[in-house]
């Protein structure tokens, strides 16, 4: 397994752009927000920690197609489903790998980025608190997503319909504890619900995943 | 008579077809009569005005989008389970009347909300799980497109509607928790003696029954017509191997 992921991470940063390019477009986003609403640093700061994290949502869209892509393209992904560890297991790595090369980075880069959205003190350390408890489950899902349109063609667009509808739950408890922990309220409603959604996707999720791939190898 | 009889889709075919005029002949019975009484024979309420008519239309429309989901959730179990293929084309043939319900309560809520609450849309809860069971509806109806292969099709589909579900419910309460809302509590539910006056209570359970008739109606034609095209397909095929 941990062959398994040391090559999806050699891959992800061999072939160009895995860690980068999940960073250069959220830096674009948050660029592009300002010239869209106007530079005042008040506006921005209200919305700053939905933005941080519909471009994390976005940033991590960008990057699902390949989960599965060229593993199928190439034969290894019916290598891995006669792997002997499970499919499921395969999975979860993959989601793993994933989420190291663009969840994390972004994890780590968000707070430069709020500097440039205004966004308030109290709030940057419920910002890397939820972002680092929702991430994971935004990676998980997108292997489901991925998982199901592996086999198409042209898929990226019909992925993007599949998956963003499951984000809702993550980023609405998301972004409110960040909101939330802003304003000084109470956030152990939406900290614990964005645990337990994470939790709850990362231990059922694969199997949803692993399923669909299944099928998509018959 | 079981539903494991239906699976042969000649059987269905036979069944279906006997049972289609009499379907048809409720739904207007139903549905007719239940929106005429609505519209026309209600008294106008004071404090609402002639708006609240579109009620005998949003009500039943709302009800039928969640439950058509719930149907087609089921379906696609039967279909995982135990393959049965009749089951997986009804949940094809369901998902866009669900998507057109979801649609109808949308839009006529709008309409209602305009005068009502001096706006065309509020995100509230229920309006927002709505919006959201609508992009559920469009996925699947788009996954069920992009696969060429209709047991491949029919498998991913009852995945993603299995998924689908319990992500649509966590919406629903994560939206609850998100914004409180303007909309309304239910009009009708089990564990209240009334909730509005029986003359308006009467006209609407006769056209939420209505509702749920053409619902069957439409469905029943529509895995008719799965069934013929999947006929026509093999058929096709066949002609090309010969």
């Amino acid at each position: 397994m941990i062959a398994l992921l040391a090559r999806d991470l050699r891959l992800a940063i061999r072939a160009g752009g895995g860690f980068g390019l999940g960073l250069a477009f959220f830096l674009i986003v948050v660029t592009l927000v300002p010239f869209g609403v106007g530079p005042q640093g008040e506006i921005l700061a209200r919305i700053a920690s939905g933005i941080l994290w519909l471009g994390a949502l976005l940033a991590c869209l960008l990057s699902l197609d390949r989960i599965f892509a060229l593993d199928f393209e190439d034969g290894s992904l019916d290598l891995l489903a006669t792997a002997p560890i499970p499919l499921e297991a395969v999975v979860t790595i993959k989601a793993l790998a994933h989420w190291i090369t663009t969840g994390l980075p972004l994890v780590l880069a968000a707070p430069l980025f709020a500097v440039l959205l205004h966004l308030p003190g109290p709030a940057y350390l419920w910002l890397e608190v939820s972002l680092l408890l929702g991430t994971p489950a935004l990676s998980v899902l997108g292997t489901f997503g991925a998982a199901l349109t592996v086999g198409l063609k042209r898929g990226g667009l019909l992925l993007s319909l599949l998956v963003l509808p499951l984000y809702v739950p993550t980023l609405i408890f998301g972004a409110e504890l960040v909101r939330r922990g802003a304003e000084g309220m109470a956030i152990e409603v939406p900290l614990t619900m964005l645990a337990g959604i994470t939790a709850a996707t990362v231990a059922l999720v694969p199997f949803a995943s692993a399923a669909a791939i299944r099928v998509n190898l018959r | 008579m079981s539903i494991w009889e239906y699976a042969n889709p000649v059987k269905f075919m036979q069944t279906s077809g006997w049972l289609l005029p009499w379907v048809v002949g409720a739904t207007v019975l139903t549905l007719v009569p239940g929106l005429v009484w609505g519209f026309f024979f209600t008294p106008v309420a004071a404090e609402f005005g002639a708006t609240v008519k579109v009620i005998y239309v949003h009500v039943p429309a709302a009800t039928l989008a969640i439950n058509i989901w719930v149907m087609m959730l089921v379906a696609s179990l039967i279909w995982l389970i135990r393959r049965h293929h009749v089951s997986a084309l009804a949940a094809k043939a369901a998902a866009p009347i669900g998507m057109v319900m979801t649609l109808i309560a949308l839009i006529t809520g709008a309409f209602w909300g305009q005068p009502m609450w001096g706006t065309w849309w509020e995100w509230d809860p229920r309006l927002t799980s709505f919006l959201i069971l609508f992009l559920f509806y469009l996925g699947y109806m788009a996954l069920w497109e992009a696969i060429e292969n209709p047991d491949t099709a029919a498998d991913l589909t009852g995945v993603l509607c299995l998924v689908g579900s319990v992500f649509a419910v966590l919406s629903r309460y994560a939206a609850i928790f998100w914004n409180q809302g303007l909309h309304q509590g239910s009009t009708l539910s089990l564990d209240k003696e009334q909730h509005i006056a029986d003359v308006y209570w009467q006209p609407l359970v006769l056209s939420i029954g209505g509702f749920g008739m053409l619902f069957v109606t439409l469905l029943l034609l529509r895995t008719r017509t799965e069934i013929r095209s999947r006929r026509l397909k093999a058929l096709e095929q066949r002609e090309r191997m010969a």
